[in-house]
């Protein structure tokens, strides 16, 4: 099938013109310079296929690295093009060429600006994109005006493009800096985690030094850490690394530092310092509680997929951590070298770093360090590097052992590393180093040339630290002289009976005349050694050797090399000062000179003071610093003041304030009484945010729902529609308002607010679509606060929520502005939930629980109800891992439990949302609350008005519904409201049943609500009608009879009270 | 960040490269064809190159390099590790990243370079994302597009850009529902010339395969969750029931995903499923080869796809074997003689055993060759890990639920 229905389609693409079916057979290789005008009549021409299949072309060109600059002005005319395709193209071609043709790439200016006010918050985010890509430095201004713009946009996803746009301004105009620590600084505080991590980018781009603007953002960084895409992780930890490093004081500073499975430690660069405290006192090192949650808010990113992401954690512990716990990204690391190559490649890198420091931590993992025949050469030798670092005198014998495999191994290269290897641990492990030397000297008789060469070079630095003992080595090893031919070799070889010429007198002078015999076809260090050797063996043996050394020198004097004549010329003078010169004062100590002891070399690990730089950076890599790395600075002696992280939840607030307060400039009087009502319900939200942030990512249900509503929304394209809309929506708003005003005292916070706008309107309402656009605005960003972001979640959730649907879909509550009157944020008044007892203390031992609804939406599913238990402990005791056990569940009962609670301190009360599907019916859920020992059988009760949830529908479907569900479903009588009661009524109703109410025409007879089951979803509808004296009447319908008759009777009680 | 990326195929030609900031010459790969030359295989090549301006930081995977340029301080692994996304989201389009695909689909590739991209930080990763914002071409999508004039290119965010979840596509729909899970071990070891296990460890990995409708939230639980103690997990994993209940709980990603990677390490007891006797030797011009191999604490369950490989010295001319199951052959140039052993029947070991010839003039090579064995056994996870149950939460239906576990060779040599 799928083959017909190609053939049958490229057939007619064919015959039409050369536009083929298979968009890239067009070919991206075989485009000639005639084709230029080809594609520039494509540009020109009305139909959106032939300009795709231009642009593709001409991207073609681009991605091969041809130059396509000169079709800019056609292309540049396209960016208006209305395909989205074509567009998305053309903005990758001025994305290219922008820069080369500055003039020319003006003209698209005024289409992007018209783009960044779409409502579409793709083509926003893509506009502001390319405006901010095209580096035009004249766009300066306009760049930060859409900048400043897209910070306070509503969609999280166009302020993270803003916050992308930060750095790109910046490598413009570097003078703009001041102004973008400002957006920098607001943008700080967005908690989106789709924006902070590429706000910290900007940030670390930008303005590194500027520790003070992450204070207060600081507990909240590392609380959405865990939730923040894994890029942005990085950022984060790498920025908080150094964060930390300036305002925490270092763990390990009182440590003691003698620590057995540490000798390397005296290297370590703060133990000056440490030693220093200790003198004058041991104080306790208390960690600061941020940095610790710091620490601990890292930890679970070492589960990451992301290698990254666990290398940063790493160095963040390697730099930050108390000794004791770094070795727990051990683990983390080891894992990585399965990963691929590159990687494995720089973790070695790291690990041998860290292995140098603190070899303690990774000597249990010794064997992940072996080396396979598949390693490639770079790799193995760094393996060779990290076991060399892990020796110590407990597990030399293995790896030992296990490098005689590598000696053997067909890899030049790599057997050269290994024996180099095997000299370090030599000098490093005393114990050894005779066997090491014992192993070195059998590999001499190796047939491999190199084997054998780099085997003297290494033996030659052995046995400088212990001469004396090994004559009969180094009588071998004058014996190979005759056979290797290997420069470096051969000039250790040399050197070594120069120096140690006592211990073999009988050899020296006939190595000498042996080597003289080849001076000429020697390399130039292997002269210089023997014309070193000439001159040591006369000094000590003048008789035998006189004449030879003369002849070497003599030999020396004619040399090509300069060096070999310089050299020549100071050993004559030296040695054999000739009597004219008089110069006898030097030849004195000639011996002194030519025989001082020279002390062993040091076999130091290349790594050694790699550790300056930063873990896990580029400069550490290259052993060098890069551009842009910024050193990591020490820790202070003294701790700053730790107070400047403390944020109060209000001041949180009031940065919406300034957020939301800059989006309703249009109405600035109004803000305060405006704000003050949404604090509450802030705090509420603050609540709700936290439990879905602990819980994961729960709440995708509302997310997706509302962006479809979104993308609906949006297909209302061209301002005229829109206008129309939106007047349409104020008309509602002011209906709504009014029933509110009139039916109830009840004063909700989100009515206020629409009184506001629709008052504003009133104010407004000769002015067109901008400022009502700005109106529906404004409550996309309320409700975008509400939906993204999110608090830590250390902050408890507040005791005062309301419902409302504060996690509810932004976007939904969008489009019901849009068709409905009121939705359900708007509708709900305060509400209090009363608190049921869960267990009694007397009976909980101390531990004392309470349940109530918060009527907040669940976060687990939509059919859950939030159930928040409220534990104290009224005991004396801590009280251990309180979570929920055995669930004795009716059918079809679904429980999600909550979150586990490590430790309850004494007097110390916490709360918990769980989510509970009850199935719309009133039975209790059973089940344990246990706490470490102990378990207590509890039962939670549901009324039954809290199994229903607020449903927002307009008075025409209520009454559709009303028709519906009569007879059984119909719960109907006459009864006496009293007058005091006549003004509360969605009050009291509301107290009752959670459900919102119905805006109405006829607002002062009728007040009606609405709401649906949270599991069925069935119908319930709430009618009162105000009458006379006993003439009020009470309707309650519902799809479900039980839940109608029970909601009924209670009404009516509480009515007529 | 990423300033450049440059790709080049083995033939050193750059076929394609992408700019997101000022344009930086070509001739800058000059440097990493220099390395290019200096290493000895194209494995060997440093991942990160110094120039006088720029660094080069390179990946190299499926005979292609992708070479990006960096101009500053940035953590190489976070170069590397995007680089290779960059490469599995191409695999995940295209099914290969190869040169071909690559040119074929030019267009595609730009336009999620453009987008997984912005100012040379990440933009868009997830894949479920991106095959929101740009279709994934098929060839009724090609034809349907030529027909109606609609573009690859979405022209409203991917729902899951805005979520807590944008590992997941929303409106999910399949008429059957389904969630498989692979659990595939692989053994890594090194056997030494006696025998003994030098090293061994297991690598595991839960592949899933998950299609579901809606949003459903899965709960993967273990009878032994305690052996996964060195685990790394898919974002969507809610890593706190992890540390207290020792469950998977998640919303998958649509369609094919790793779930989790795990790793029992040295400390822990790893029984190697099989044995290799071996005896290699050579005297004079000739040499013995001889190789027999069998199966232990398998659980009764049989190696499939056994197969054992050994590159021999270059002294080495010809070999002459005789298997008692499967056949060898011997590549002459690489040096590299593989015996296909195939599915091990019970009863006798395999054996192969025969003559090598080496090079007249020469001395006896010293080193001997490494054996490398491949082998697979269905239906058994060699650590012991089994699933307990999958449970649905959030959505109505029943999915037809699968667990399948595989036991590989990984890394497993045997020296001899």
């Amino acid at each position: 099938f799928f083959v017909k229905m190609s053939y049958n389609n490229q057939s007619p693409g064919g015959a039409g013109d050369e536009r083929s079916a298979d968009p890239s057979s067009g070919g991206l290789f075989n485009v000639n310079y005639k084709k230029y005008d080809d594609l520039k009549n494509m540009l020109d021409q009305n139909k959106d296929f032939l300009k795709l299949e231009a642009m593709k072309r001409i991207i073609g060109m681009i991605a091969k690295g041809k130059n396509a600059s000169s079709l800019f002005p056609a292309v540049v005319k396209n960016v208006a093009c209305k395909n989205i395709e074509v567009k998305k193209l053309v903005y990758v071609y001025l994305e290219r060429y922008a820069e080369e043709q500055q003039d020319l790439a003006l003209l698209s200016i005024s289409t992007f600006q018209r783009g960044l006010k779409e409502q579409n918050q793709l083509i926003r985010a893509s506009a502001l994109r390319v405006l901010s890509s095209i580096r035009v430095p004249i766009i300066v201004p306009i760049m930060m005006l859409a900048i400043k713009d897209g910070m306070t946009d509503m969609s999280p996803f166009v302020r993270k493009t803003a916050a992308h746009a930060i750095p790109k301004l910046y490598s413009l105009d570097p003078d703009q800096k001041e102004n973008l620590i400002e957006i920098i600084d607001k943008l700080l505080s967005d908690r989106t985690t789709l924006v902070a991590g590429s706000v910290v980018m900007a940030y670390q781009a930008v303005c590194p030094e500027r520790v003070d603007l992450v204070h207060r953002h600081f507990r909240k960084l590392c609380n959405l850490l865990v939730d923040v895409d894994e890029w942005g992780q990085i950022a984060i930890l790498s920025m908080l690394t150094r964060y930390a490093r300036t305002q925490f004081t270092d763990p390990n500073q009182y440590d003691t530092g003698v620590d057995e499975e540490q000798p390397f430690y005296e290297e370590e660069e703060d133990s000056d310092e440490s030693e220093d405290e200790k003198k004058e006192k041991k104080p306790v090192y208390i960690m600061d509680p941020d940095h610790r949650l710091l620490l601990k808010s890292s930890k679970p990113l070492l589960q990451s997929r992301n290698s990254a992401v666990v290398m940063a954690v790493a160095q963040l512990y390697y730099h930050l951590a108390p000794r004791q716990e770094v070795s727990t990204v051990a683990k983390a690391l080891v894992r990585l070298l399965r990963s691929r190559r590159e990687v494995q490649a720089v973790v070695l890198q790291n690990i041998a770093s860290m292995t140098l420091m603190r070899r303690g931590i990774f000597e249990s993992f010794l064997k992940s360090f072996y080396v396979r025949s598949t390693d490639p050469t770079h790799i193995r030798v760094l393996k060779l590097e990290v076991l060399t670092n892990l020796a110590t005198e407990s597990n030399i014998s293995v790896i030992l052992r296990e490098f005689q495999t590598y000696v053997r191994s067909s890899d030049k290269q790599f057997v050269a590393h290994a024996i180099q290897a095997i000299a370090r641990c030599a000098t490093n492990i005393t114990e050894v180093t005779d066997t090491c030397l014992a192993g070195l000297v059998s590999l001499l008789s190796n047939r491999d040339e190199a084997v054998v060469a780099e085997s003297v070079v290494v033996i030659k630095k052995l046995l400088q630290m212990n001469p004396s003992q090994h004559c009969d080595i180094i009588k071998h090893m004058a014996r190979l002289l005759d056979n290797i031919q290997v420069p470096m070799a051969r000039a250790s070889i040399l050197w070594l009976i120069g120096e140690y010429s006592e211990f073999v007198p009988k050899i020296a002078p006939d190595v000498l005349r042996k080597a003289v015999k080849h001076f000429p076809s020697q390399q130039d260090i292997v002269k210089l050694q023997i014309i070193n050797l000439a001159a040591k063996l006369f000094i000590t043996n003048q008789k035998q050797t006189k004449l030879l050394a003369q002849y070497a020198l003599q030999l020396g004097k004619y040399d090509q090399s300069y060096d070999i004549r310089d050299r020549c010329r100071f050993i004559r003078h030296l040695i054999m000062p000739s009597s004219d010169m008089g110069g006898g004062q030097i030849h004195k100590h000639a011996k002194k000179i030519l025989l001082a002891p020279k002390p062993a070399p040091v076999l130091e690990s290349p790594f050694k003071g790699r550790d300056a730089y930063q873990l896990g950076s580029l400069s550490h890599t290259i052993n060098a610093e890069a551009n842009g790395y910024q050193k990591l600075p020490d820790f202070p002696q003294v701790q700053p003041d730790p107070s400047v992280r403390t944020v109060e939840i209000m001041e949180v607030v009031s940065d919406n304030k300034r957020r939301g307060g800059k989006t309703t400039r249009s109405k600035p009087m109004k803000k305060k009484s405006f704000y003050s009502d949404e604090d509450s319900s802030e705090s509420e939200e603050e609540g709700s945010g936290s439990s879905s942030s602990s819980s994961g990512t729960e709440d995708s249900d509302s997310d997706s729902e509302s962006s479809i509503s979104e993308s609906s929304s949006q297909e209302t394209e061209g301002p005229d529609p829109r206008v129309s809309d939106s007047d349409k929506v104020n008309r509602k708003k002011k209906s709504t308002t009014t029933v509110m005003k009139k039916a109830s005292d009840s004063g909700s916070d989100a009515t206020s607010d629409d009184s506001d706008s629709s008052s504003s309107d009133e104010e407004s309402s000769s002015e067109d679509e901008k400022p009502q656009r700005k109106q529906t605005k404004k409550k996309d960003i309320i409700n975008l606060l509400d939906l993204d972001d999110f608090s830590p979640p250390t902050v408890s959730p507040s005791k005062t929520p309301s419902n409302g649907g504060l996690l509810a879909p932004m976007l939904a509550s969008d489009l019901q502005g849009l068709s409905l009157g009121g939705n359900v944020s708007e509708m709900s008044g305060t509400f209090n939930g009363k608190s049921y007892e869960l267990l009694h203390r007397v009976t909980g031992g101390g531990m004392a629980a309470k349940y109530r609804y918060p009527r907040t939406p669940c976060v687990y599913s939509d059919k859950m109800i939030s159930v928040e238990v409220e534990i104290t402990n009224t005991g004396d005791k801590p009280i251990n891992n309180i979570h929920m056990g055995d669930k004795k569940l009716q059918a079809g009962l679904k429980v999600h439990d909550f979150d586990v609670i490590d430790v309850l301190e004494p007097g110390a009360t916490t709360t918990s949302t769980m989510g509970v599907d009850f199935c719309d019916t009133t039975q209790p859920l059973v089940f344990d609350l246990c706490t470490e020992n102990r378990k207590f059988n509890v039962n939670v009760k549901i009324p039954v008005g809290e199994l229903v949830k607020p449903a927002a529908m307009p008075q025409t479907e209520f009454m559709k519904h009303h028709g519906l569900l009569t007879g059984m479903n119909e719960n109907k009588c006459k009864l006496n409201i009293p007058e005091s009661n006549q003004p509360m009524i969605s009050k009291k109703v509301q107290e009752v049943v959670n459900v919102c109410l119905v805006p109405s025409t006829q607002n002062n007879v009728y007040s009606r609500f609405a709401g649906r089951t949270a599991h069925g979803g069935s119908i319930l509808l709430v009618s009162v009608e105000l009458g006379e004296q006993n003439d009020s009447k009470l309707c309650v319908n519902c799809e479900k009879m039980v839940i109608g008759s029970m909601v009924f009777k209670q009404l009516k009680e509480i009515l007529s009270k | 960040m990423i300033h450049s990326l440059f790709m080049i195929n083995t033939h050193h030609d750059i076929f394609m490269e992408k700019h997101w900031k000022t344009a930086v010459k070509r001739s800058i790969c000059d440097y990493f064809f220099t390395a290019l030359e200096k290493a000895s295989s194209p494995e060997d090549i440093p991942p990160v190159i110094t120039t006088p301006h720029h660094y080069l930081i390179t990946v190299y995977r499926d005979r292609l390099y992708f070479v990006s340029v960096i101009a500053k301080e940035v953590q190489p692994l976070f170069v590397i590790e995007f680089l290779h996304r960059i490469m599995d989201t191409f695999v995940e389009y295209f099914s290969e990243c190869t040169e071909r695909v690559i040119k074929e689909n030019y267009v595609v590739v730009y336009e999620l370079l453009e987008e997984m991209l912005d100012n040379g930080f990440p933009l868009a990763t997830e894949s479920n994302v991106l095959k929101e914002l740009i279709k994934p071409p098929n060839i009724l999508r090609t034809v349907v597009n030529s027909v109606t004039g609609q573009s690859n290119v979405a022209d409203h965010l991917p729902t899951g850009q805005l979520s807590n979840v944008p590992w997941r596509r929303t409106g999910v729909k399949y008429a059957s529902n389904e969630a498989y899970f692979d659990i595939t071990e692989e053994v890594d070891a090194i056997i030494d010339r006696s025998g003994s296990t030098v090293f061994a460890e297991i690598h595991g990995s839960i592949d899933a395969c998950v299609k579901l409708t809606g949003m459903p939230d899965l709960t993967l639980s273990f009878v032994n969750p305690r052996m996964l103690d060195d685990v790394s997990f898919h974002p969507c994993i809610r890593f706190k029931r992890w540390e207290a209940e020792k469950v998977l709980s998640f919303v998958p990603p649509d369609g094919n995903f790793t779930l989790c990677s795990y790793h029992i390490g040295s400390q822990g007891m790893v029984s190697i499923p099989i044995y290799v006797k071996h005896n290699v030797h050579y005297a004079g011009t000739g040499g013995k080869f001889e190789v027999s191999v069998g199966s232990r604490h398998t659980m009764g369950k049989i190696i499939e796809d056994l197969k054992i490989s050994a590159i021999m010295p270059k002294q080495v001319t010809n070999v002459n074997l005789m298997p008692t199951q499967g056949e060898y052959s011997y590549n002459p140039v690489e040096k590299e003689v593989v015996w296909d052993v195939g599915k091990m029947a019970p009863g006798k070991p395999p054996s192969i055993k025969g003559v090598l010839s080496l090079q007249a003039g020469v001395p006896a090579p010293e080193e001997k060759p490494t054996l490398t064995v491949h082998f697979r056994i269905q239906q058994l996870a060699i650590s012991g890990l089994r699933v307990n149950r999958l449970d649905m939460y959030s959505e109505k239906y029943k999915p037809f639920k699968g667990v399948k576990y595989i036991t590989k060779a990984g890394k497993f040599q045997v020296r001899t």
